[in-house]
C-alpha cells in the first residue's frame, strides 16, 4: 500500500505510506541503520519491537536484536553497546522507563548517544494504559535529549534527527523521542517514508569517542570521588545539552533540504496576533489546535505554541514566541503531586525577566491518564486566564480540568465500587 | 584431565595486568583473585563491574589495570557485558571493526550483586548463552557498604545487619544460597569454584574455560580481612582452611556435569576455620554455641557424603 510521491517533483526521495506511530519509529530505526536493539515488552510499545525483531530475523536489517530480562538490563546493554560503538535503538514505556531509571542517568553520564522511543503511558498507581507525560518527564533531568512528537510523521523524523544531534561530537548525549501511546502509537497517518540513500546522506556513520578497544584500554563509568570533578562533569553534560540547541537547528536545516519538512524547536500556531497562547506538547496538541480554530471563529485571538524539543529547553524560542502576549495558558498533561504541572514553571522562569512578559501565566492540568480535553475545557481555561488578566490577578494554583459529565461518570463508578 | 600449562606455582605467568596502587584494603582476597585470574585470562580484556569493593580499584583519574574497565551499575553488570559483546560482534561482522580489536568480556561483581540485586541480570545473560566470563568475588557480605548480610553470607556469621544478640545468638540465621547450583541449573558450558589458596587449580580452570564459547562462571571465595576480622596476612591461610575443612569445595561443572577438582583427603573440623575469625567469635565466646557449630559441621559432612559416595 504505497505510492510514489510526485510532490515537488522529488518523487525519488520519498514514498507515501499509511503508518502507525509504532511502525513509523520502527522504520526510522531501520532507515537509521540501527545495529543493536535490546528490548523488553510493555504495552503500548510492543508493536515497535515486534516489527524490528521480525526485520532482523528476516535479514532485512543487519542488526542484533536481543530480548533482555528487564528494562534496567535493556538500558544497561543499550548504553554499553553505544559506548562500544554500535548505533543503538530501543523503545519502552511508562513502568518500563521507571524500572530502568537508574540507567538513564548512567547512560547520559557515559555520554553514550542512542535513541530511545518512549511510548507515553501514565504511571501506576492506579495502573492504566492511556497516555500522559509523567513517564517521559520523570527523565527530564537525566541528561537525555527529549523530542516530543505530535504526528506520526514527526515521530519518524524525530528519530532521524535525534541520532544526528545525539551523535554530534558537540553533544554526545542520548535522546528520547516521545510518542503518545494509542493516540500516536496505534493511529495510522499518511507518512512520507524517506529513501534510504537520502537518510544515509543525512545521517553519517556513528563514530564513537574513546570506544572500548583491545589496542587502547579505557576505564569507563568510574567513580569520581573528588566533588569538583563531579560538578565539572555535570556542567560538561549541561553545556553539551545546550549545544544541542544549535546542533538541532543545523540538522533541521539539512533535514529540510533533503526531506522538505522543516522543524523548529517549537511550533507556532496562529500566534502572530494572538493575545492568549495555549502551550502544549505531543499528540493532544492536535486537539488544542482544533480548539484554537473554534475559538478563532468565535472571535477570540487565541494561538498555540507547541514544544517539540523539551530538553534542551528552547528558552530563546519560547521567549520569542510568548513575549508581549497577554495570557499564557500552559496545559501540562502531567502532574507533580503537591505542586502542579512540570512545564509551567519552566515557561514562567523563561519569561520572568522580560519587561513585556505576559500578564498571566495560567497553569492547567489536563489529559491525565489519557482523559480527553474538550473544546469547552480549552475555552474555560482561556476564559479564566483572560479574566485574571482583566482583574490584574494571578492564579492561586493549577486549574484541574474535569467536566461535569466526567464527574457524573466517576460518581457512578464510585458507587458501584462501594457496593451501593 | 586435559593438557595444561599450569603444574606448579612456578608456572604462574609473570605478566601483570593489575599493578600496585589501589585503595582496597591490605590483604583483600578479591584483589588477589583478580590479579591471578587475569594472568590466566591474558590480555585483551574488558572488565564489566557492578558496585562493590572492587569498584574502587579504578577511581578517576587512575586505574590499576592494563586492560579496560567499565563500571555499569549494581544490578546489571551482566547486561552491560551483553551490550559490549553484542556491539563488538556486530561491528566486526559489518567490517567496521578489526577483529584484532576484539575483547574478552568479563563481569566482575561481589556476592551481593551476584546473588541478590543482579541475579536476574546474570540469569538472563547465562540463559541467552552470552559469550562472557563472570567472576564473582565472594566475601560473603555487602563489603563496600560496611559488611551487611547478603544471601551468600553463611549461617552463623555476624555482619552489620546480623549482629549476634541475645535473641539471635547465632548472628545470621539464613543459609548461604547455592549460587554454583543456581548458575549450573542454566546448563552453561562452564561453572567453577576457585580459591586464592589453590592457585594452580584456579589457573587451570580459567585455561579450560577459555576453550568454551558461552557463559563461563567463577565463584571465588575471597577472604576479607576487614569484614571477617582477620589479619591481612591471613587471607590466603583462611581461604586454604575453607578448602581443607570442606566448607569451600573446589569443583567445576562442564555443561552441568560436576567434578570436584580437589577432594580433601582428611577434612579438618569446621571449628578450625570458624574460631579464627571475628565474624564467628560469638559462636565461641562468652559460651560456645555447640548447636550452631554442629549444624555447620553437619551441613559440610552431608555435602561431602554425597560427593564421596
Ligand atoms: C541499586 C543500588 N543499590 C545499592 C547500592 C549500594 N551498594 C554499593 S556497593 C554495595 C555492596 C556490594 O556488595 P557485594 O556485591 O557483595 O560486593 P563487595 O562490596 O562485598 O565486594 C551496595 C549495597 C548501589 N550502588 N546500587
Ligand atoms: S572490605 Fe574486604 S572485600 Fe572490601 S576491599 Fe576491604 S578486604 Fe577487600
Ligand atoms: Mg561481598
Amino acid at each position: 500500500m504505497s505510492e510514489k510521491s510526485d510532490k515537488n517533483g522529488e518523487g525519488d526521495h520519498m514514498v507515501l505510506k499509511m503508518l502507525t506511530g509504532s511502525q513509523a519509529v520502527a522504520w526510522a530505526a531501520r532507515l537509521a541503520r540501527a545495529e543493536y536493539i535490546p528490548a523488553y515488552p510493555i504495552t503500548p510499545q510492543t508493536e515497535i519491537i515486534e516489527i524490528l525483531s521480525e526485520w532482523v530475523r528476516k535479514g532485512e536489517m543487519e542488526a542484533i536484536f536481543v530480548q533482555m530480562e528487564s528494562e534496567h538490563s535493556l538500558l544497561t546493554a543499550a548504553g554499553t553497546a553505544a559506548a562500544t560503538g554500535a548505533r543503538v535503538f530501543t523503545a519502552t514505556s511508562s513502568q518500563g522507563l521507571l524500572y530502568g531509571f537508574e540507567m538513564l542517568y548512567s547512560i547520559a553520564g557515559w555520554r553514550a548517544p542512542l535513541v530511545l522511543v518512549n511510548v507515553a503511558r501514565a504511571l501506576a498507581a492506579p495502573i492504566t494504559l492511556e497516555p500522559d507525560h509523567n513517564d517521559v518527564l520523570a527523565a527530564r533531568d537525566s541528561g537525555f535529549l527529549q523530542f516530543h512528537a505530535e504526528s506520526v510523521q514527526e515521530a519518524l523524523d524525530f528519530v532521524l534527527l535525534a541520532y544526528r544531534v545525539a551523535e554530534d561530537n558537540r553533544v554526545l548525549l542520548p535522546a528520547i523521542v516521545n510518542i503518545d501511546g494509542f493516540h500516536l502509537s496505534f493511529t495510522r497517518e499518511r507518512v512520507d517514508l524517506p529513501e534510504q540513500s537520502t537518510v544515509d546522506e543525512f545521517l553519517p556513520e556513528y563514530k564513537p569517542v574513546n570506544p572500548i578497544r583491545a589496542s587502547e584500554p579505557v576505564a569507563k563509568g568510574i567513580p569520581v570521588l573528588i566533588p569538583p570533578l563531579y560538578s565539572f562533569f555535570k556542567y560538561q553534560m549541561h553545556m553539551a545539552s545546550r549545544n544541542a540547541l544549535n546542533v538541532f537547528r543545523e540538522a533541521a536545516k539539512d533535514f529540510e533540504k533533503m526531506f522538505f519538512r522543516s522543524y523548529a524547536t517549537v511550533e507556532e500556531y496562529m500566534l502572530d496576533d494572538a493575545d492568549t497562547v495555549i502551550v502544549m506538547s505531543n499528540s493532544f496538541a492536535a486537539v488544542g489546535k482544533q480548539a484554537v480554530n473554534a475559538m478563532r471563529e468565535e472571535g477570540r485571538k487565541v494561538g498555540l505554541l507547541r514544544i517539540r524539543l523539551f530538553r534542551p529547553f528552547p528558552t530563546d524560542d519560547i521567549v520569542k514566541s510568548l513575549r508581549g502576549k497577554k495570557c499564557v495558558v500552559v496545559v501540562d498533561q502531567n502532574i507533580s503531586i503537591g505542586k502542579g504541572g512540570i512545564t509551567c514553571p519552566e515557561i514562567a522562569e523563561a519569561l520572568y525577566h522580560l519587561e513585556d512578559r505576559p500578564k498571566v501565566i495560567l497553569p492547567v492540568i489536563a489529559g491525565l491518564g489519557g482523559k480527553s480535553i474538550s473544546l469547552e475545557e480549552f475555552r474555560h481555561a482561556v476564559r479564566v486566564a483572560e479574566r485574571l488578566a482583566s482583574l490584574k490577578a494571578g492564579p492561586d494554583g493549577p486549574l484541574l480540568l474535569f467536566r461535569e459529565d466526567e464527574a457524573m461518570l466517576v460518581d457512578s463508578l464510585l458507587k458501584i465500587a462501594s457496593g451501593g | 584431565m586435559s593438557i595444561t600449562k599450569y603444574r606448579t606455582l612456578k608456572d604462574v605467568p609473570k605478566e601483570e595486568f593489575l599493578v600496585a596502587g589501589t585503595p582496597l584494603c591490605a590483604g583483600c582476597g578479591a584483589l588477589l583473585v583478580i590479579r591471578l585470574f587475569h594472568k590466566a585470562l591474558g590480555g585483551n580484556v574488558v572488565w564489566v563491574n557492578a558496585a562493590g569493593c572492587v569498584t574502587l580499584m579504578a577511581t578517576f583519574p587512575y586505574t590499576p589495570l592494563r586492560s579496560s574497565w567499565f563500571y555499569t551499575a549494581m544490578p546489571s553488570a551482566p547486561a552491560g557485558a551483553q551490550g559490549i559483546r553484542d556491539a563488538l560482534d556486530i561491528l566486526i561482522k559489518k567490517g567496521k571493526l578489526d577483529p584484532a580489536e576484539n575483547l574478552k568480556v568479563v563481569v566482575i561483581t561481589g556476592d551481593g550483586a551476584a546473588s541478590d540485586i543482579g541475579l536476574q541480570s546474570a540469569s538472563g545473560a547465562i540463559h541467552r548463552g552470552l559469550d562472557f566470563f563472570y567472576l564473582c568475588v565472594d566475601n560473603e557480605a555487602y563489603g563496600n557498604t560496611g559488611f551487611q548480610a547478603s544471601s551468600l553470607s553463611p549461617i552463623g556469621s555476624g555482619t552489620a545487619t546480623t549482629k549476634p544478640t541475645h535473641l539471635y545468638p547465632a548472628g545470621n540465621v539464613l543459609p548461604k544460597k547455592d549460587l554454583f547450583e543456581i548458575w549450573r541449573s542454566h546448563r552453561p558450558p562452564y561453572v567453577a569454584t576457585i580459591s586464592p589458596s589453590h592457585v594452580v587449580d584456579m589457573l587451570r580452570k580459567v585455561e579450560k574455560a577459555l576453550s568454551f564459547k558461552g557463559p563461563k562462571l567463577f565463584l571465588a571465595l575471597c577472604p576479607c580481612p576487614t569484614g571477617w576480622g582477620i589479619e591481612p596476612s591471613e587471607s590466603v591461610q583462611l581461604a586454604r582452611l575453607a578448602v581443607e575443612t570442606g566448607i569451600w569445595p573446589l569443583k567445576e561443572a562442564v555443561y552441568g556435569e560436576v567434578t570436584h577438582t580437589h577432594i580433601p583427603s582428611k577434612r579438618r573440623p569446621v571449628e578450625d576455620y570458624l574460631k579464627v575469625q571475628r565474624r564467628f567469635a560469638h559462636l565461641f565466646k562468652p559460651i560456645k554455641n555447640e548447636a550452631v557449630i554442629a549444624e555447620i559441621q553437619k551441613q559440610v559432612d552431608e555435602y561431602w557424603s554425597k560427593v564421596e559416595r
